[in-house]
């Protein structure tokens, strides 16, 4: 098994260095759901959970400039676009195209986080998603996810919107997928047949009655307004109908996001799909928002310069976003190292100054009920202190 | 019939419809198929200068805005699906299945998508022109062919990085681009962690500069002195100087290194043989890669050899494409529409042409059989029983195809069907068809 060069983070934020500016802090304590009273109970999952994986390394620069940086201009001076960058505050913006993001900035419903990595520090989009898919303490260590293990602790069932099996999700049974399909469904005789005919196979027929599971409760109408059945919108909105349903979780995946040669316009219309489909999410679950947590977030950032062909390589510390009716948002959560290249990791990628993980522990102890005992399960190794993220 | 006949026809070919052929003499009938290949004939199928000159116009047009855009789109889509057909009837149809399956398994191996403007006809192109005239040569050959192939070049961005310091580079200020060269590392020779650095895969990008594509005309490969980074490289401690032939230097090296060995061998047998990839299949892989300095043959019939030996292989899955071609060889139903054909492998997950990442096509058996991947199967299934029900019996179809390997399960089931039609979706959704 290869080595792999990682540090664990602690992060209390460090003072007294003139260039490290917190604009937020990171709590000190760990943020506990109410103590589960008898450990043999199955845990209630609470509200709706929504992990949102931006597979290819989404540039955490372009998606929230850090204008008010010294350095900025040095750095991406392209970056000015003809249409200006969204406020969020004196220090960082977010890209134009994030217009629904910012409006829940303004209402205080999206926490956005800068200078966040994994525990990965090179630069494969491989090795770096399974590490945040699987939760590991290195690359292929485990071969579960973390949400699959925290989900396999209780009652709670996650719907993934995608065609495989996403890797966080696996070691529960309490996952399916679902892609939206053109093509008319099979009747329920077919399926009580290929049920009997799997009798033998013990894999196929789990698999089989997930999915049939997953069809029945969660729902399978395709929204109405549906225009293009594999956008990501779409997707969202299959997402939002079977958490107003059956789900308690769901995963979404939005890929296109390695931009290695001329990203200005591709990250535009990626940005707007990503915007699209959060807002379509905060619409479809509307009525239950106050107890809705997205999580929106990728395996690393890019390298803070351009490189030869307008584009950005692979880098470390990059953005990710929280948002819902309960967040404590409109603000930046970030231990901003700064652009100057003495601050730069390796004198090229954005220095990573909070753990991704931090972002995972409030989500699973609010949402899922697990106690520290029970992350401590999910989630091996030293857990940097979870963020403080509700109002 | 034993276990050997079916792995030779399921696991190392494409389906078998009568399985008595295969019987006499599996491990013959597999290796002879490496012997005397029945070759595609690719005359008049979509190549890639035919395809880029095409791809261009399209861009072009979209671009304007113009009227013909459509029609361009249009013109080029028919043109790949036509060439697809052309190749999905020649691997329902060939003799040597076995050949077909290592054919794929090199294409995975180098992966390039149709997921880019530039190279979004170009796969099928690339794996007539790149990978078919060496699967069964050299590795340092077929690993030639495939790095300095167009679709290679503008898949991973090499056609458009420059040396910094080459002229091209201090006149533009434009610079390296690294995906090639990391590519090539981690996923086509050494594999991760085989100690290459971040030093190796920046020198190595360096060193494949000037390696492009014409902008116009047939948009062929070229060198481009004035784009390539001058001086020395060093890459896992080796020198190469400046210029186009330390390509093929840099690539021997790559070949000869052990880790290559290890590397390719085991995504070769978790491709094609079993997942898990164990220690007794993927060491025989290695040793004949590495001993004959990477001759694909001799590898191929290594692990043959070893897949036939009556070890037992881990499960496999067959992914949607192949689950097409299962169908199409044991029924003989002719290959036809191509686009509806393409539609349902994106609904079972494998969007043809358009693999998620320069990865290639997953190898678990879990990311192709998730609950909702199943749901997918069966519905093919149903639709293609109802279309071909009254023409196609399966339980002779189960018989001649899978004979006493068959599941008493799925035997009952056919029987007991309602309808020809039912029969037949029965076995596409089959446990018999699902795995291989």
């Amino acid at each position: 098994m290869s080595v792999h060069n990682f540090e664990t983070h602690s992060v209390p934020p460090s003072t007294g260095l003139s260039r490290r500016q917190m604009l937020a802090l990171a709590a000190a304590t760990v943020c506990q759901a109410p103590m589960r009273l008898a450990w043999a109970k199955a845990k209630q999952p609470w509200g709706k959970c929504v992990v949102v994986m931006l597979r290819g390394g989404m540039d955490g620069l372009a998606a929230v400039p850090a204008l008010g940086d010294p350095a900025w201009s040095a750095l991406r001076e392209e970056a000015t676009p003809d249409t200006p960058a969204l406020q969020l505050d004196e220090h960082f913006s977010l890209h134009p195209s994030l217009a629904h993001l910012h409006e829940a900035h303004h209402r205080g419903e999206l926490l956005t986080v800068h200078a966040v990595a994994s525990a990965y520090r090179e630069r494969s989009h491989f090795d770096a998603q399974n590490l945040i898919e699987t939760g590991g303490l290195a690359p292929y260590a485990l071969d579960t996810g973390w949400l699959g293990r925290a989900l396999a602790l209780g009652s709670g069932q996650a719907l993934a919107v995608v065609s495989g099996l996403p890797l966080a999700l696996r070691g529960s049974s309490r996952a399916s997928t679902l892609t939206p399909s053109r093509t008319a469904q099979a009747d329920d005789t077919f399926f009580e047949r290929l049920q009997s005919m799997y009798a033998s196979d013990p894999v196929l027929a789990a698999r089989l009655q997930q999915g049939l599971q997953a069809r029945n409760s969660m729902g399978m109408a395709m929204p109405a307004d549906a225009v293009n059945l594999r956008s990501f919108e779409t997707l969202c909105a299959q997402a939002a109908a079977a958490l107003n349903a059956a789900a308690d979780v769901a995963w979404l995946e939005l890929d296109g996001w390695d931009t290695h040669g001329n990203q200005a316009a591709r990250l535009a219309r990626q940005f707007q799909l990503l915007d699209s489909g959060l807002a379509r999410l905060r619409q479809d679950m509307a009525p239950r928002w106050r107890e809705t947590t997205i999580l929106v977030m990728t395996e690393f950032g890019r390298t803070a310069h351009y490189n030869g062909t307008n584009g950005t390589d692979h880098g470390t510390a990059g953005v990710a976003w929280v948002l819902g009716g309960s967040v404590r948002g409109g603000r930046v959560l970030t231990d901003w190292p700064g652009l100057a290249p003495a601050d730069l990791l390796q004198g090229r990628d954005l220095r990573p100054t909070l753990d991704l993980r931090a972002l995972w522990q409030p989500l699973l102890t609010r949402h899922l009920g697990l106690g520290q005992a029970e992350l401590a399960q999910v989630l091996p190794g030293t857990l940097p202190p979870a963020s403080d993220m509700w109002v | 019939m034993n276990m050997q006949t079916f792995t030779a026809a399921h696991r190392l070919g494409l389906a078998e419809p009568d399985l008595r052929a295969v019987d006499a003499d599996p491990l013959g009938w597999v290796l002879a198929q490496l012997d005397t290949p029945d070759l595609l004939d690719s005359g008049g199928m979509l190549g890639s200068a035919q395809a880029m000159r095409q791809t261009r116009q399209v861009l072009q047009a979209a671009r304007t805005q113009d009227a013909d855009a459509a029609q361009a789109r249009r013109q080029l889509r028919q043109a790949s699906l036509s060439a697809l057909t052309r190749r999905w009837t020649h691997q329902a149809q060939t003799r040597t299945p076995v050949y077909e399956r290592y054919v794929m398994v090199w294409a995975n191996h180098f992966t390039v998508a149709a997921t880019k403007g530039t190279t979004q006809a170009l796969v099928l192109p690339f794996e007539l022109e790149a990978i078919r005239p060496h699967a069964l040569g050299r590795f340092q050959d077929l690993l030639r062919a495939v790095v300095t192939h167009p679709a290679m070049l503008l898949y991973l961005d090499n056609a458009q990085s420059i040396g910094p310091h080459s002229r091209a580079g201090l006149r533009r200020s434009k610079g390296l681009n690294e995906n090639l060269a990391r590519e090539l590392l981690e996923l086509h020779t050494l594999g991760v962690g085989a100690g290459y650095t971040q030093a190796d895969v920046s020198a190595l990008a360096a060193l494949l500069t000037g390696w492009t594509v014409a902008r116009d005309g047939d948009g062929n490969t070229q060198f481009v002195a004035a784009m390539h980074e001058p001086g020395d490289k060093w890459v896992l401690g080796q020198r190469y100087a400046e210029g186009p032939q330390a390509l093929d230097a840099v690539l021997a090296a790559l070949v000869r290194h052990p880790a290559t060995a290890q590397h390719v061998a085991t995504r070769l047998v978790r491709d094609w043989v079993d997942p898990t990839a164990p220690a007794h299949l993927v060491q025989p892989v290695a040793r004949a890669f590495q001993d004959t300095g990477g001759d694909l043959r001799a590898t191929a019939h290594a692990l043959i050899t070893q897949a036939l030996s009556g070890q037992a292989l881990a499960p496999r899955a067959r992914r949607p494409e192949e689950l097409l071609l299962a169908w199409h060889r044991v029924s003989g139903v002719p290959v036809r529409d191509s686009g509806a054909s393409v539609a349902a492998l994106t609904a079972m997950g494998q969007p043809w042409g358009r693999t998620p990442s320069p990865a290639g096509w997953p190898f678990g058996n879990d990311d192709w059989l998730g609950p909702d991947a199943l749901l997918k199967r069966a519905q093919w299934a149903h639709e293609t029983g109802r279309r071909f029900g009254a023409t196609v019996d399966a339980r002779a179809l189960a018989q001649a195809a899978w004979g006493q390997a068959l599941h008493p399960g799925t035997a009952r089931e056919l029987n007991r069907a309602e309808s020809p039609a039912q029969a037949l979706a029965l076995l596409l959704a089959s446990p018999e068809f699902t795995w291989c």
